[in-house]
């Protein structure tokens, strides 16, 4: 038996004494399509960085062709034969096609000089190879989403790879694109490439794959072959977690309905044709926890900024709070209305870094310490020694910049400061990301508390056991769609990662 | 023995605060205008009380420029309404005798608009600030050439074949007169008014704390709840009513409306705003730190005139001393 194309042995990996990959082992055959799966934080795109030489500072070897390797740079990597296809499209939409799939990679030059007319040459060569309908020097962004992403493809094997790894290509085609993308992929295992393709969709992981390799928390589970793989099997290697013990949800009492939503729909914010949230329909309680499960593209998160007003009035679909008709506006609307989010990126959308703490937290109901105008500094202060209390913040002194503090005290903040605006909806997007274990617990006990004064919460988490032992109600969401509800807490970890990537029936294709 | 070493410890958060940073720049000026005293005359009251009447004009733009730099935006539109204004304030006040409670409200209108014009670019219409103000500023200009007919608007005026000179207003006789036994300029309290005034809004007011969220971090601003729009919108309107009120002191100086006047008034704004310490990445800096820029600024210029050095070298000083006082601000940081 031949060398397989490549061998990763025992690779580990840890950031800051935080181990993120342990011992894992993965085998990538010629011309075979190999699916790594696993839940969001499973290590996925840390192997992959590994793979493609972003990191070298790993342990474990590497074997190209049976060779021992140890890449120097991705520029080194993408020498040696191995082209990564990002989720987001690293193409330089104002640039040609041609002059993309040759950036940085100007190899055919005379004396310095660009050679256009070679490299057009080859570029529609390659194009055509490829059965991508577009010219080589036509901009980029004229194309479709769908033909960018071939581009991408093309410009991956502009340069003989043999290797293609690819994170969740069809995230943003449509069907005929997908259809196209996968006839690309078999085209290029008959010439004998390797394909590592990595997914959060059931239906394309058995509809591509040879072999599947799962990962979880960093560890390697196991490899099979699709055949040998039922997809109950592929979820309980996925899940296979106990159930966090901190995390623990008191008996909820319901109100009223505090927010209804029917058949609310809103656009990709990106601008790709299909909708991110399509047709959702539910109602959420007072002092109820609902929980959104969705992986990547799911929506979930979409769904939450569209509630709170982040893209403006572009939604479609009714929407009632405390039983009056509500229409998203802008954050500034929603929280006049009781609704508050919580973002998913706290250093990006959540604080403002230079600022205070103290500042930082009342900045979203500014309008109560400043009455007529003029800054109450005292009331400010009152409410930020408050919220220390409240929510145990650690810092020396509230008058320090935001950005000074620990990413757990950071979230606490947030959290602060959603709760200055005294809502009645609470929108958690990731409540306990980057958040030590000490604080988690603080979160949950505070969930609980918030509930029990009436405060419905709806959450977002990509821990599922978190989400499974917090929530009343559970959500599934896939690619935009409701895929089912769960009432309760006796549900399992499995059922829920089932429904949110697409459902455990095969579907008609 | 460290016992010395503790107070000094107690002492770094005073070192590394932007303001002590800010004042020791000052300091150091200082201290070359005693080394080259001009046999003495840096030493003299008059010299310094001049400094301060010269810088006025400058520090009052300087107080809509750091309003705007501190929501990451830049106006450079602000030496060009400055003459858009002392031209139409000598032309309403010298030429047709209003009253200056009426001129100076609608001059004051002007510069709004101006400005107002420059922060809906920005904000409604996604401008970057350089260039929607660049193009305020080529606009005021002109503006400025039509209304005045691209000639100095003074008390002398042809007409038909004998040439009149008007009243030169009380209004611009009290604007350029010194109080208190001579001691002190209209202008610099003119400049210090404002400066109060901008340095409370930043400090004390709902607006004031929008700017600095704005310029910290827009996208978590606005899912804040912050009307950064209309806060932005304000900002630029600001900085234009601040310009205007810098051209009619320009007017009073000069004694005439001149609409090539304040050109290149802006970028001593932008040095005074950026030597005093405020980032022009936004979200830091303050009013306090501006006036210290100003006095920074004012005491170098009046340094370097006092000791005769020529155009030619002062600019090159300058642009020396600016890089300088930057970086040695950034240290340590």
């Amino acid at each position: 038996m031949t060398a397989p194309l490549l061998e990763l042995k025992g690779i580990g990996k840890s950031f800051s004494g935080q181990p993120v990959l342990n011992a894992v082992d993965f085998s990538l055959r010629a011309g075979e399509i190999h699916v790594l799966a696993g839940e969001n934080g499973a290590g996925k795109s840390t192997l992959m960085r590994v793979l493609c030489g972003v990191y070298q500072d790993y342990e474990g070897e590497l074997l190209l062709n049976g060779v021992k390797e140890r890449f120097k740079s991705p520029q080194d990597a993408a020498r040696k034969g191995i082209s990564i296809i990002h989720q987001e499209l690293s193409l330089i939409p104002s640039m040609t096609v041609s002059d993309n799939i040759f950036l940085a990679r100007e190899t055919d030059l005379r004396w310095g000089w660009l050679r256009f007319s070679s490299e057009r040459k080859r570029c529609i060569r390659i194009l055509s190879r490829l059965g991508v309908k577009a010219q080589a020097q036509d901009r980029v962004d004229t194309y479709p989403i769908g033909v960018q992403q071939s581009i991408e493809v093309a410009k991956a094997l502009a340069f003989d790879a043999r290797i293609l790894v690819m994170d969740e290509p069809t995230s943003a085609l449509t069907e005929p694109e997908v259809d196209r993308l996968f006839a690309v992929m078999e085209d290029l295992k008959k010439d004998g490439c390797g394909i590592i393709y990595i997914t959060h969709k059931m239906e394309e992981i058995y509809r591509v794959a040879d072999r599947i390799t799962v990962l979880r928390d960093g560890h390697y589970i196991g490899t099979a072959d699709r055949e040998d793989l039922s997809r109950e099997q592929l979820i309980h290697w996925m899940v296979g977690r106990e159930v966090s013990e901190s995390a623990r949800r008191e008996k909820p009492s319901l109100g009223e309905t505090v927010l209804d939503i029917r058949r609310f729909t809103v656009p990709d914010p990106g601008g790709r044709p299909r909708p991110a949230v399509d047709r959702v329909s539910f109602s959420l309680h007072a002092g109820e926890i609902v929980g959104l499960a969705g992986l990547q593209g799911s929506g979930a998160d979409v769904l939450l900024n569209a509630l709170y007003g982040s893209y403006g009035s572009c939604t479609t679909g009714e929407l009632y709070v405390e039983g009056r008709a509500y229409t998203p506006r802008s954050p500034k609307h929603a929280l006049d209305r009781g609704i508050a989010l919580l973002c998913g990126d706290r250093k990006r959308e959540g604080l403002v870094l230079p600022m205070s703490i103290t500042h930082n937290i009342s900045l979203a109901a500014l309008a109560r310490f400043s009455p007529r105008g003029l800054l109450r500094e005292d009331r400010e202060q009152r409410a930020a020694e408050e919220s220390r209390s409240h929510f145990g913040i650690r810092v020396a002194s509230l008058d320090h910049p935001v950005e000074t503090l620990s990413g757990g005290n950071q979230q606490k903040v947030v959290l602060a400061k959603c709760l200055q605006t005294q809502p009645r909806i609470l929108l958690l997007n990731e409540p306990t990301r980057g958040v030590d274990v000490g604080a988690k617990q603080e979160i949950y006990a505070l969930l609980n508390r918030w509930t029990a004064q009436g405060i419905a919460i709806l959450l977002i988490s990509t821990e599922m056991p978190e989400l499974l032992a917090l929530s009343d109600r559970i959500i599934a969401l896939h690619r935009g769609h409701m895929t089912a509800t769960f009432q309760g807490s006796d549900v399992s970890a499995e059922t829920v990662l089932a429904a949110s990537m697409g459902g455990l029936e095969k579907s008609k294709s | 023995m460290n016992a010395a070493v503790v107070p000094l410890q107690r002492l770094r958060p005073i070192f590394s605060h932007p303001l002590f940073r800010a004042l020791l720049a000052l300091v150091i000026i200082l201290i070359l205008g005693s080394f080259f005293n001009a046999e003495g005359s840096f030493f003299r009251w008059e010299t310094h009380r001049d400094m301060l009447r010269h810088i006025s004009r400058y520090g009052i733009l300087a107080c809509g420029m750091t309003l705007v730099i501190i929501t990451g935006g830049i106006d450079l539109a602000v030496g060009s309404v400055l003459g858009l204004v002392s031209v139409l304030s000598a032309l309403l006040m010298i030429h047709w005798g209003w009253s200056p409670l009426l001129a100076v409200p609608v001059c004051l209108l002007v510069g709004l608009s101006c400005g107002a014009v420059s922060g809906s670019l920005v904000s409604k219409f996604r401008v970057q600030p350089f260039i929607a103000t660049m193009a305020m500023m080529v606009f005021a200009r002109g503006l400025a050439k039509y209304i005045s007919g691209g000639r100095k608007i003074s008390q002398g005026v042809q007409q038909g074949d004998t040439f009149v000179y008007l009243d030169f207003p009380r209004f611009f006789e009290v604007l350029n007169a010194r109080i208190l036994g001579e001691n002190v300029a209209v202008v610099t309290l003119v400049f210090l008014g404002c400066a109060l005034f901008a340095g409370l809004l930043l400090a004390r007011f709902r607006p004031g704390r929008y700017l600095y969220a704005i310029g910290g971090n827009e996208e978590a601003a606005r899912l804040s709840g912050v009307p950064v729009a209309s806060t932005k919108i304000l900002a630029y309107a600001l900085s234009g009513v601040f310009a205007a009120i810098a051209g009619i002191c320009q007017a009073a100086q000069e004694t005439q409306g001149d609409p090539e006047a304040g050109g290149s008034y802006e970028l001593t704004a932008i040095a005074i705003v950026v030597i005093g310490g405020t980032n022009l990445m936004g979200g830091r800096g303050s009013m306090a730190l501006t006036l210290v820029g100003a006095l920074t600024i004012g005491y170098l210029e009046k340094i370097l005139s006092l000791n005769a050095v020529g155009e030619a070298g002062r600019l090159m000083l300058t642009g020396f001393i600016i890089v300088a006082a930057v970086l040695f601000q950034r240290s340590k940081r």
